[in-house]
């Protein structure tokens, strides 16, 4: 009775703090300041078509490598947890793995093979075209992922080869500093995108080093959350 | 136009997390959890947030379900074991 009183009581309280915040809401006519800024400059600044991956990878290209650091440490989390518990596993209950594990039907087989590969190129067309259109790194390599856990499902006796995700993770993470240590030397500062020429508006090969940014970003995402994926599916078979 | 659709997904999306909550079997919880993402993301496209639709779209709703999933079968796999392994215990305990 007197939990049910303070479940009920908190819930009041959540909801009268929350009360301006949904009463205030409506749509913004004017942007603020910082916003106007981006609108107004970001296009002449970067030369990115999307103003979006503009913030996102420059103005803010600090706060998207802590992001990147985040994935990184969660990455290394999860592996660690599933790796420590694994000997004990396939030591005894061989037969147990065995009966659980099943591969997936014709139909799933056959779509996997067929959409993997449009899968595949989607998530690469997203990273790439980062500054031209909606979606980024983040986006495209969640796309690749998804795309190899689709074969995964297909197939669950392919192994992944956490060597070369981990080789690309690596190399991915380390040129992302490089390039904006880059920005620092020969451009404005650290992740400035602009010591690589601005280029033709719109154009692929244009908005300075942003869609190297995003590449790179793209497999380091991709490659990070296909290791989270393929250690849980081992540990889950 | 546009606020009557973003209401009918509001309410779509309620509908949808209180379904994960009450249904019993937990797999279509699971899924019911992630239609709730999707809804989300189809919102964000309509109030012109595609990059923050195409994340939500591709994390909430697609990885976020499948690990999900996979934590719910190692769970019922653990439970399975358990029981294997009581009714050894018990097997040797009779003989």
């Amino acid at each position: 009775m007197i939990k049910r009183f303070i479940i009920v009581l908190a819930l009041a309280a959540i909801a009268v703090g929350l009360y301006p915040l949904a009463w205030g809401i409506q749509d913004a006519e004017i942007l603020t300041e910082v916003a106007n800024e981006y609108v107004e400059n970001g296009a002449d600044d970067l030369g990115a078509a999307n103003l979006v991956t503009s913030v996102v990878v420059s103005y803010r290209g600090l706060d998207t490598l802590g992001e990147i650091t985040v994935l990184f440490a969660a990455t290394a989390g999860v592996t660690m947890l599933f790796a420590a518990r694994k000997p004990k596993k396939s030591g005894q209950k061989g037969s147990l793995a065995d009966d659980s594990r099943r591969t997936g039907s014709e139909l799933l087989q056959t779509g996997a093979d067929f959409l993997f590969p449009i899968l595949w190129m989607f998530g690469m067309y997203i990273f790439v075209h980062g500054h031209l259109t909606p979606g980024g790194g983040f986006q495209g390599g969640v796309v690749l992922a998804s795309a190899v856990l689709l074969l995964l499902f297909a197939d669950s006796d392919r192994k992944m080869g956490h060597t070369l995700l981990q080789i690309a993770e690596a190399l991915s993470g380390a040129a992302y500093v490089a390039v904006g240590l880059l920005g620092l030397w020969f451009a404005a500062g650290f992740l400035d995108p602009r010591f690589l020429a601005a280029g033709e508006f719109g154009q692929l090969f244009s908005a300075g080093a942003i869609p190297v940014i995003y590449a790179l970003i793209g497999i380091k995402v991709g490659a990070e959350l296909t290791g989270i994926v393929d250690t849980m599916r081992r540990s889950a078979l | 136009m546009s606020m009557t659709i973003l209401i009918v997904m509001g309410v779509l999306m309620l509908s949808g997390g209180i379904a994960a909550l009450y249904i019993k079997d937990t797999v279509s919880a699971i899924v019911a959890a992630g239609v709730v993402s999707l809804l989300a993301s189809v919102i964000f496209l309509i109030v012109g947030a595609p990059d923050v639709a195409m994340t939500e779209a591709a994390i909430g709703s697609a990885l976020t379900t499948v690990v999900f999933l996979f934590a719910w079968s190692r769970i019922k796999e653990a439970e399975k074991e358990k029981d294997t392994l009581e009714s050894d215990s018990a097997e040797e305990g009779g003989e």
